[in-house]
């Protein structure tokens, strides 16, 4: 049994003959051990893809756990800060999970696909946690990352070209939906979620079927200008409308071996996704000492003035250092500067006056510039389609 | 007669760090060593013409890259190429490699288990808070918690502040490190045998202890908290074999002005109204100095050249109590071309690392079990490389030099001396093993060198062959190192200092040892300190 060394070379995706032959200018990175676009022709135009048509984005990659069994609800509710038990069967919820010492180990989405059916999509791998937290759980976890292809089709001309793919009365999907129809015979499922703010929609499929789906996405949403989109696109609708990257804008308390690295939820600002009325949950404890005693940080969305994005920017209130910004954007829809920062408590009250120093260049020259910027209450983009149903036609 | 500033018996790497400080200091030194080559452990020969053998020691890790820096080691031919691969082969036909990408190492745990495989990231995430606590204290004299001075009490708020930011939960970790076995440590994110036993090895090497001994978690740490250009637990090959870096050593010293002379076999240091006043060698030749510092293990420097009259009874006492026991042995071998290994392609990335044949932590508990019934193991644990893949100057063009580290070897076969009988029982079992997993290998040998711990003894000098100077268990280690009291490089005698890999931080090829000695002579000589001190990583 010779195993060549090629077994272990990077993965393709099983969409990876559609996306390598519209990659045309050959711009991949490694996703999870997979070979994935950063872009395919145009960063910028791919974004208005996401924005004014559909941008098509394989997120096959992505970690996804089935999890199964009388107890899997219990589990869940164990695992996660959110109440699980109030995302019923065809519905999908957001959620954090929390060390015992309620530090964020991950987010991710949970689709409830029966009465004791769970998938969860995780940034980060997560069956050592995972299998960890089940003892004494009757549950069944399966780690099913490469049995199931997935990709996100996103934008305001999502719904029409699903529905002009046969996906007959998709439009009546309700944001944070899912539903079934039948694709030559195997089950694709839909569901009304995404990572980029606007309408939108993720189909996952099994891969034998993928090459096929694609084609027909594709063919039916020609007339709706269907483009795919790359990870420089997605990232920048994300933070355009304000979601945070895991592994970006926070380390997974897992892999944070600096002291004081990690963060809880309510220093993400993800305190709404903590249920308090839980009996029990992991770090819950923790979370309640913090709720007494404060916590150390804040996560604020900054309008930083002028359009030189803030990568990497240390935020000031007058002299002191009180935060460093962990994404940023020039946002090209609304029209706006943002930036994600850190701050010190009790820094970063909604109206907080800071100062961003940001550095840039031009044909080799270095300019620093201090730009004012001010906390700002919510993401700059959140159309009203994205919450319209049924789901306008764009 | 002339004399000296200070005298260094032993021309080891220590030694040698230890002397360009003190020549760097502006003393006058003088590195006596019993061989007619430098180096000790961290040495290069030829015994094969034009195949240059990393004799004893084989990859480089642990030394301290402030040192290599501040004594302009690079000027004087160092070179340390990083290293990825390695791999596990299996009694079953398969192996599990081990790849430097950090998804394809994913890949490859995952075809064993994927929880495995994930679990992996919270094991490596856990070593690196422990190598982040200790890494600091490398540079430095350990804290005497008895010492009611200053500077200790300081150092000690230091050493106790840094714990505690650990957390409750990193507190704990760092006491299981510190103190369980690396089997049981590895139980706690490993399911898959082979997984374990590949991880496990560090954990044994150069012990006498089993996979289930306590305190064997600690050495599998030791064996981590080096790097190569920052990258924390990676290893590296000295292009030109081991010797280079104490060639590198030996150059930086003799540019302060500093001598060494081989053949130089010292009897004992001479002692005076209860201070150092020199050395007298075998020969009868004598050297004078105030200072005497030794390279030796503490075994050596207290019952062999010392004379016990000369010191306090407990540190006789403690000297003949110090654990050094040897278990381990090496097999360097000329290969005339590179063996094929069962299951991976000639030339394949793992074969360019650590190779291993051991699958299961089962069969290294056994194989630790014949050590105890006081003969070498009959399916040993190996670590074996083939450097030549990487360093040109080891062996002509399409030959091979493969070095071969054996765990386990005693120091005595049941009690007795190793007799030629025995050396070749232990040979064979070696070459046997290798042989199971390469078709080729034995018909592709040159000359191999086979070293049990007797020969490491007397080639070396290192104590029941023992390749850390003394066991790096807690009881042996920091403000124990090689005893509690005398574990700040002083000696019970005014003049006479320890610089050996017996004291903190320990063996392998670190130069800490030396460094941290001098340090604390030029403190008691009132020089300012030139040695690098301290180390904060980022
Ligand atoms: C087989 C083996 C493999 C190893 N593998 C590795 C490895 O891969 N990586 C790693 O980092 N470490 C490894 N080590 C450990 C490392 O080599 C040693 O810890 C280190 O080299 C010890 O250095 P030292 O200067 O403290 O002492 P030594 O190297 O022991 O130096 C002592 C010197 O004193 C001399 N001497 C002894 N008695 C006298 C006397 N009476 N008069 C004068 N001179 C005397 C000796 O000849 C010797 O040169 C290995 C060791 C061995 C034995």
């Amino acid at each position: 049994m010779n195993r060549k060394h090629g077994d272990i070379m990077m993965l393709e995706t099983p969409f990876h003959s559609r996306v390598a032959a519209l990659n045309e200018i050959n711009e991949w990175d490694g996703w999870a051990g997979y070979t994935t676009p950063t872009a395919y022709f145009d960063v910028e135009l791919e974004y208005f893809a996401v924005r004014s048509t559909t941008g098509v984005f394989d997120l096959s990659p992505m970690n996804k756990y089935r999890i199964t069994g009388p107890d899997a609800q219990a589990y869940l509710d164990r695992v996660m800060t959110r109440n699980i038990s109030k995302i019923s069967v065809g519905r999908v919820g957001y959620s954090v999970w929390c060390n015992d010492a309620g530090q964020v180990l991950d987010d991710g989405t949970i689709f409830r696909l029966g009465e004791s059916d769970y998938r969860l999509c995780s940034y980060a791998r997560a069956m050592d946690w995972l299998s960890w937290c089940a003892m004494g759980f009757d549950v069944h976890i399966d780690d099913e990352s490469d049995g199931v292809a997935a990709l996100a089709v996103q934008g305001p001309t999502s719904c029409s070209c699903l529905k002009a793919m046969g996906l007959n009365a998709i439009e009546e999907l309700k944001p944070f939906g899912l539903t079934h129809f039948d694709f030559e015979g195997e089950d694709l499922m839909v569901s009304r979620t995404g990572f980029t703010g606007d309408l939108g929609y993720e189909l996952w499929i099994a891969p034998h079927k993928a090459e096929a789906l694609w084609d027909k996405l594709f063919a039916a949403g020609k007339p709706y200008m269907i483009k795919p989109i790359g990870s420089s696109a997605l990232n920048l609708a994300r933070i355009e409308t304000g979601f945070l990257q895991a592994g970006v804008d926070f380390v997974s308390a897992q892999d944070a071996v600096r002291p004081g690295r990690s963060r809880s939820p309510f220093e993400l600002g993800l305190g709404w996704l903590v249920d308090m009325n839980k009996p029990v949950f992991n770090g819950k404890k923790a979370l309640q000492r913090e709720q007494k005693e404060g916590s150390r940080y804040r996560f604020v969305i900054l309008d930083v003035e002028g359009n030189k994005p803030a990568h990497n920017s240390f935020i000031f209130k007058g002299k002191k250092q009180v935060g460093t910004v962990t994404s940023a954007a020039w946002c090209p829809t609304a029209k706006s500067n943002v930036a994600f920062a850190q701050l010190e408590m009790p820094h970063g009250q909604v109206g907080d006056e800071l100062v961003a120093e940001i550095y840039y260049e031009r044909e080799l020259q270095w300019t620093r510039v201090l730009a004012p910027c001010k906390v700002i209450d919510s993401a700059v983009f959140n159309p009203e389609r994205r919450r319209m149903t049924p789901a306008p036609a764009f | 007669m002339k004399k000296y500033d200070a005298i260094v018996i032993g021309a080891g790497h220590n030694g040698l760090s230890n002397g360009a400080y003190l020549a760097k200091a502006g003393l006058d030194v003088l590195v006596l060593e019993r061989n007619s080559y430098i180096g000790g452990a961290t040495v290069s020969r030829e015994l094969h013409k034009d195949w240059t053998y990393s004799n004893c020691s084989y990859v480089c890790s642990l030394l301290r890259p402030e040192i290599v820096r501040d004594l302009e080691l690079p000027r004087h031919g160092l070179q340390v190429v990083p290293y990825g691969g390695g791999v596990t082969f299996m009694q079953n036909g398969d192996h599990f490699g081990n790849y430097f990408d950090h998804e394809r190492q994913h890949r490859e745990m995952a075809r064993f288990s994927k929880r495995d495989a994930n679990a992996y990231e919270r094991y490596s995430a856990d070593v690196q808070k422990q190598t982040r606590l200790i890494r600091p204290y490398l540079l430095r004299r350990p804290p005497d918690p008895t010492s009611l001075k200053l500077r200790d009490l300081k150092d000690l708020a230091e050493f106790a502040g840094s714990f505690t930011a650990l957390g409750e939960e990193g507190l704990a970790d760092t006491l299981k490190f510190w103190t369980k076995s690396v089997g049981d440590y590895l139980e706690e994110y490993f399911e898959t045998d082979v997984i374990k036993a590949h991880l496990a090895g560090s954990g044994i090497i150069g012990t006498a202890l089993g996979v289930y001994s306590p305190g064997t978690a600690y050495v599998l740490l030791h064996h981590y908290m080096g790097d190569v250009d920052g990258n924390v637990g990676s290893w590296g090959f000295a292009r030109g074999g081991m010797g280079a870096v104490s060639g590198s050593l030996a150059k930086s010293y003799q540019s302060f002005g500093g001598e060494i002379v081989c053949d130089a076999d010292v009897e004992r240091i001479l002692v005076k109204g209860g201070r150092t006043v020199g050395v007298a060698l075998k020969n009868g030749d004598e050297y004078h100095a105030d200072i005497v510092v030794s390279n030796l293990d503490p075994k050596r420097t207290f019952l062999d050249v010392m004379d016990a009259s000369d010191l306090p009874a407990d540190v006789v006492k403690k000297a003949e109590n110090f654990k050094i026991r040897g278990s381990s042995g090496k097999l360097n071998i000329a290969l005339d071309g590179l063996p094929t290994f069962n299951g991976i392609e000639k030339g394949s990335p793992l074969g360019v690392g650590d190779m291993h044949f051991t699958d299961s932590l089962e069969r290294m508990e056994r194989a630790y079990d014949d050590w105890k019934a006081g003969t070498w193991s009959k399916d040993p644990y190996l670590d074996m490389l083939i450097p030549s893949q990487n360093d040109p100057t080891l062996a002509p063009p399409g030959k091979h030099m493969m070095t071969v580290f054996v765990q386990y070897a005693p120091p005595k076969i049941n009690g007795g001396e190793w007799t030629a009988e025995d050396k070749a029982g232990f040979e064979k079992s070696v070459l046997d093993q290798i042989g199971r997993y390469s078709p080729d290998f034995k018909d592709l040998i040159l000359h191999c060198e086979t070293r049990t711990p007797a020969e490491i003894e007397a080639e070396v000098g290192l104590t029941e062959g023992n390749i850390f100077q003394g066991e790096l268990t807690f009881d042996q280690l920091l403000f124990n190192r090689p005893f509690p009291g005398y574990a700040q490089y002083r000696g019970p005698v005014q003049g006479m200092y320890m610089c050996g890999s017996g004291t903190h931080p320990g063996g392998g090829v670190m130069s800490a040892p030396g460094a941290n000695a001098a340090r604390e002579i030029l403190r008691d000589l009132n020089q300012t300190n030139t040695v690098p001190e301290g180390y904060a990583d980022d």
